[in-house]
Parts: structure tokens; sequence; C-alpha cells
């Protein structure tokens, strides 16, 4: 993947505020920036909400935005992490169609990949799988041999490791 | 609810007149209905000045702004209301303006549902505010209008919006109006640069032997008027001032360098082209100073002061960035200083102040620049400017001549024709004692002169000078140079008589149509006790030089037009003034 068009982990502590999301959202449309994964949940304390952001784009760029996100007035810090300096992790559900036969094969690639069976019924499985991106990637790859009906992924989550701030 | 409970709308007025707001600019509507019958009931000292455009309501809260540096308020209804605020809001966002924008808003039970006037202001102004609310609850008011004065004011300024809808007008708000802030992610930090990092920049400057100062909006809104000058004569380095920034370095200290960029000096530019050191003081380096980005002081050290640290290396790269309140940093920055040894540095611009001087044609029929500077001589350069955009505004910018900041306002960053007038309106009503002079084009007057009515009403006797020449002139000019003279939707026919225009409006009109009679009109409108109206019909063909073509670097600055010799009226092809009857 080339420089200019990397991946880039983005996370966002922001005060839980009407509007905080749209604003950053904003941030990244305005400059051209393709938003690959968003996940916004409750931070640690009530008033705070913790932002994970995946997104393409080059490194000016890339640098102008978390600027320009931090000055935003609900957003406490925003922060790039690279993919060393963090746990990263990821959930898909996977809900394919598997007739009798193809049942054992599919739960060999879900045993592989550690996921769970969370739905079984006559004509479908749904999976339940956890990791990193590049993990739930390969385990969609493999069962695309198969029908896939429905997938959806939460996106990525990240945390600094250690004593440092995420 | 009993007698000595406040509503919504009240405890917003009263909050309003309680953080300082002195005047208030705006239009009712029926969502706004509560906040004006609050303005009629519990209003104390705040002025309020109804427009005839709600965007006037917003140049007008920014022209106050920037001849006081204080936030003025605006108020005005839900739905097109709201909307018709856009333009004024940023305007005031991309020249870092403190406002403070109340507009009204549907009941909050119909939000989202296409009720009558209703639209989603909070976020159709996402993009050019510094901070909105949507109140959802009376009791928030306090709170908010303090939050958002302090937002406003401090930090790089700008325009917060505050969105009431009707019904949280009338509830009642019980919260009292002692409230506390809650804003943990705001952080303006004035002083948000370690000590090192003023080290390294009196480091640097000690070393330098050409050294150029860029001064920008953020010196003047800094009032680091002094420091800036203190450091430019420590120095002995010259001083180019952009669009926003004239005045907060005099332009007669022989160190100025006046305006640089597009249509800055030839000796600005080239200075900047030459230095060795650009230390720009709050100016953001937008695309109209630089000429090409990458190209701009390539082989220079770079030093950049903004408190706005989204503005380092959006389009040129520092190789010192100092986060920081431009006073506060020059205040620490002073003591570091030596004497700059630059003797034959300020000799070679003096050479190029010499060589390309700044002139202007005076044959020929009325040439703006000539009207201009007869108003720097009978004004001796005191009064405040307005200006609206274009040829007319490059020509004031180029030509009035001010020693001080808080004087020549205009819209920089959002390039808003029709500015000049509200703007006018609302610095006359910041400092009454002044005069207030709006310079304005035939196109970008006609976008505001509603509220002529206003200037009438108040009896402000703003000064406008309507420079005429029947053309929306810039776009010509561009047509002219860089689209082989096909002049396309430039040609303003249909113009009234603005004479008889501000005569019906019960202002003074006057025309002007000779040179010679110059100082005579002017000094006529400048003594007449209230508003006036100059309808200056000026040659219709004439460029502004010097001029950086779009796409060049400075060094390409042109002097005159590369087809036509300077003093030759330009060319007639395809002019659409030839084709049809023309008053003029």
């Amino acid at each position: 993947m080339s420089k200019e068009n990397s991946t880039h982990n983005l996370s966002i502590y922001v005060a839980n505020r009407p509007g905080a999301l749209a604003r950053i959202a904003q941030t990244f449309s305005r400059r051209g920036f393709n938003i690959e994964s968003l996940v916004v949940s409750a931070g640690a304390t009530g008033d705070f909400s913790r932002m994970t952001i995946t997104a393409k784009g080059d490194e000016a760029g890339l640098e102008q935005i978390i600027m320009q996100c931090s000055k935003l007035v609900d957003v406490l810090a925003c922060r790039e992490h690279t993919d060393e300096e963090v746990v990263a992790r990821e959930l898909a559900l996977v809900k394919v169609a598997v007739d009798s036969h193809q049942r054992g094969e599919v739960l060999q690639i879900a045993d592989h990949f550690r996921a769970k069976t969370v739905d079984l019924s006559e004509k479908s499985i749904v999976l339940e799988a956890t990791g990193s991106s590049e993990k739930l990637d390969a385990m969609v790859d493999l069962l695309r041999k198969y029908k896939i009906i429905e997938l959806v992924r939460t996106g990525k989550v990240i945390m600094a490791r250690g004593e440092r701030e995420t | 609810m009993s007698e000595n409970q406040m509503n919504g709308a009240e405890a917003l007025i009263q909050s309003l007149e309680k953080i300082g707001i002195e005047i208030m600019f705006g239009l009712p509507g029926g969502s706004a209905i509560p906040l004006f019958d609050a303005l009629y009931k519990v209003r104390r000292k705040m002025k309020f000045v109804l427009v005839r455009h709600e965007q006037n309501a917003a140049h007008e809260a920014d022209g106050y702004a920037r001849a006081t540096g204080k936030p003025a308020a605006v108020l005005v209804t839900s739905g097109p209301g709201a909307t018709n605020t856009v333009t004024g809001i940023m305007t005031a966002y991309m020249d870092s303006v403190p406002m403070i924008v109340v507009t009204g808003q549907s009941v909050r039970g119909m939000l989202g549902k296409d009720a009558f006037q209703e639209a989603d202001v909070f976020n159709l102004t996402m993009p050019i505010v510094k901070h909105s609310y949507l109140v959802k609850n009376a009791n928030d008011i306090p709170r908010v209008v303090k939050e958002a004065y302090h937002i406003a004011t401090t930090g790089r300024p700008g325009p917060v919006l505050i969105d009431v809808p009707k019904d949280v007008g009338t509830e009642a708000c019980t919260a009292g109006l002692e409230a506390e802030m809650n804003l943990p992610g705001y952080k303006p930090e004035p002083k948000g640069y370690a000590p090192e990092t003023i080290r390294q920049i009196a480091d640097a400057l000690a070393k330098s032997q050409r050294p150029v100062i860029i001064a920008g909006h953020g010196a003047v809104l800094s009032r680091a008027e002094k420091e800036l000058r203190q450091l430019a004569e420590t120095l002995q380095a010259p001083v180019a001032t952009t669009l926003l920034g004239k005045g907060v370095f005099p332009d007669s200290h022989k160190l100025s360098l006046q305006g640089l960029g597009m249509h800055g000096t030839a000796y600005a530019n080239r200075a900047v082209v030459e230095c060795d050191l650009m230390i720009s003081v709050g100016a953001r380096l937008d695309d109209r100073i630089l000429g090409v980005p990458s190209q701009f002081c390539k082989n220079a050290v770079k030093i950049h002061i903004d408190i706005d640290a989204a503005e380092f290396g959006k389009l040129v790269k520092p190789d010192i960035r100092c986060r920081g309140d431009a006073k506060t940093v020059l205040q620490d920055l002073l003591p570091l200083l030596k004497k700059g040894d630059t003797a034959d540095w300020i000799k070679r611009i003096d050479g190029f102040k010499k060589k390309w001087p700044m002139t202007y044609a005076k044959k020929g029929g009325l040439h703006p620049p000539q009207v201009i500077d007869a108003l720097n001589k009978l004004t001796g350069g005191k009064a405040i400017m307005t200006t609206d955009v274009g040829q007319h505004q490059m020509w004031a910018w180029q030509f009035y001549r001010c020693d001080k900041p808080w004087q020549f306002i205009s819209s920089g960053g959002a390039g808003t024709m029709g500015f000049g007038l509200p703007a006018a309106i609302g610095a006359q009503f910041g400092r009454p004692g002044e005069t207030v002079i709006a310079i304005v084009g035939d196109g970008g007057f006609q976008m505001t002169m509603s509220d002529l009515a206003t200037a009438v009403i108040h009896q402000l006797p703003v000064k406008i000078i309507l420079m005429n020449n029947h053309y929306l002139g810039m776009v010509r000019q561009w047509q002219d140079m860089f689209y082989d003279e096909r002049y396309s939707g430039v040609d303003l026919e249909g113009n009234p008589d603005f004479v008889e225009l501000a005569k019906a409006y019960g202002i003074l009109g006057l025309n002007l149509k000779r040179a010679a009679d110059i100082p005579k009109v002017l000094k006529k409108a400048l003594d007449h006790p209230g508003p006036a109206l100059v309808n200056v019909e000026v040659v219709h063909h004439e460029e502004v030089f010097p001029m950086v073509p779009p796409g060049k670097p400075l060094e390409e600055t042109v002097l005159c037009h590369p087809r036509r010799k300077p003093g030759r009226p330009a060319g007639r092809k395809n002019d659409p003034a030839k084709s049809g009857a023309k008053k003029g």
C-alpha cells in the first residue's frame, strides 16, 4: 500500500454532546478522507465517548485532520496510533448458507479461527469471530467459497498498550 | 409562571446583556417572536437594530466587532431567516471574527418533521461556525450563552450559533443567570509553546541577514501592534501586511512594505522572494498571498506564529511553528533579540520601492485609485474604511494609508460581495464619533443596499463611495487577461440611478464624474452630518496591478497588462457595453 493512501487508526476522546459525531465526520469528508470504519462507545466516565476511526488518505491530509479534530470544542484528544502501539480488535458476525454436507467444512474453518457458532439452522450457520481485522479478513475470504448471506463487522477498536493513553 | 420567574427567551436576552453584549442586529419571524417579546420586556441596555435582510444583520455584527474588538449578537428567526445569515456567518468564520448568532427554531416536537420555516440550521452551519448549540432545555440557556461568548472571543475568535426552539423560549427557566461553563475539550492555549521554541526563533532571527515579517489579522486581534513594531525596529526587518492585517504596522513606517500577495506591492513580493527568513505573525498564509504555495519562500527559514495549530502546514510547511497568541509570543521573544544589522537589505528594499512605486493612471477619465488617494488626504488616513469585494477593494487596500489597526474592514477569506455597506453600519454603531467610509462597487452594493434604511433610521453618517464602472470588474479583469476578453456575465446593465436611489431613502446623493471635482464632492459628502452616497462614474475598463497571475509564484508579479502598455485604454473586443444602450 502506498504512503499516499495508507490506512490510519485514529482515536478520539470527545465530550458526549449532540453534534460531536457530525462535526468529526465533516472534518474527514471535507478533506476527502474516506472513513472505513467508525466505532463510537461510552468512555470510562459517562460524559465522554471514545471514537475509533480507521480512514484512508495521505499523511499531510491526516495531520491536518488530526489538528482540525483537536480544535473542535468537544474534542479532548485526537491521536493517531500505529498498529504496533495498540491492541486492536474487531468482531464479525457471518451468516453462511450451508447444507448438511457443507456444515462440517464450515465448522472446521470456524474452529481454526476460534469463531463461535451463535446460530444454527437447517440451511444456515452464523459464526461470531473476534480478533485483528486481518484475521477476520482471512476467515471471511475462506468462507466466500460458500455462500455468505450476510456479513456484519463492528469496525476496529484500539487501545494503547501499557501506560500510554489511547 | 410567577411574575419574577423568567422564561427561556428572557433568560437568553438577560444572559446576553449580563455577559456584555452591547448591540444586537436582527429581524423577527414566527419562531423568534418569544425572543423578540423578551427583548421588549427585559432588555435594559443592549441596543437592538432592525435590519432589512438577515445577511446584513450578520455583516453589521461583523463590522461592529472588527471596529471595536467586541462581539455583537444577531437575532433572527428560523428557516429562511436563519439561512439568510449563512453568508454572514461564513464571512465572519473565514476572517476569525467573534459573533453570537441566535436563531429561532420550530418547537421541539416538530424538529425534523419539515414544519413551516423549519431548517436544520445547527447542521447547515456546522462547517462555518466555531461552535454551535441546539438548546433543548430552557435551563441550559444561561450556561450556553456564557460558553458561546467565551468560545467566540478566546483563542482564534469566531462565530457561535445558538438555535432556540420556540417552546424552549417560552418554557420556564429556573436555573438562574449564574452558570458554570462546562467545556472540557476547549483549549484556546494563548501560550501553547515551549520556552525552547522562543529560543529557536531568536536564534534563527539572529542568523538572518534578510528577514521579512508578515503580519496578519492575528496580530490585530491580539492587539500586538506595539510588540510588532518593536520586533521590526529591533530586527530592522521590513513588514508586509495581509489584507486583514492592514494597519497593524503603520503603512507610513519606513520599514513598511504595505500589502503582499496577488495584488500586493511589487516591492513586498520581491522582498518575500529574496528573504532568507520569513516570520509570520498571526497570518494564516492563505493562497492569495502565497502565489504558488510550494514556491513560497522556498529557500528561506519559515517561522509561523499562530494561535490555531491547524494553520501550521496547511499550505506552507514551517521550519519553526509556534502556537500562541501573537502578543504573548512577541513579548516573550523581544527580550532575546539583538539589534539587527540589515542595512544592505533595507537599502536593497528601498531600491525596489523606487523601482516599482505604487502609481496609478490619472488621465483619460476618473480612476478609482485617484478617489481613494483623495480620501486618504481628506481624512488624514484616520477614517474607518470598509469595502466590498473586487477591484475597488484591492485599490482601497493598495492606496488607502492607515497607521492603525481596527480601521480597515474587508471580507478577506470569504470574499463576500455586499459586505461593505452593512459592515460600515456596524462599525459606525461601534465607533459613533468617527468617520466611516464604505468603498463599494456597483455589483456588491446592489446585493445588500436594502440596509440604507438602517443607516437612515439611525442617522448613521456613513459615507458610501460607490465605484461605478458598470461591470463586475474583477471578473472582467480575469476574463480580459486570462480568457481572451470573453466577457461573460459581467455587464451590469440596468444599474439604477444611484443618486436618485439615495434620495429615495432620504440620503444625500452626489454624482462624481470629473477628476477635477474629486476633492469638492468628497468633501461635501464627508462634511454632511448624515449618511451620504457618492456615485463615482469611473472608467469602465481598468485593471488592478500589480498582480500575481493565478498559478504563478510571487516572482512573476506583473506590473501592467501583458498585452497592453500602461496608460493605453483597454481593449474593446467583445465588449458588451458597446453593443447596447447604456448609462454612464
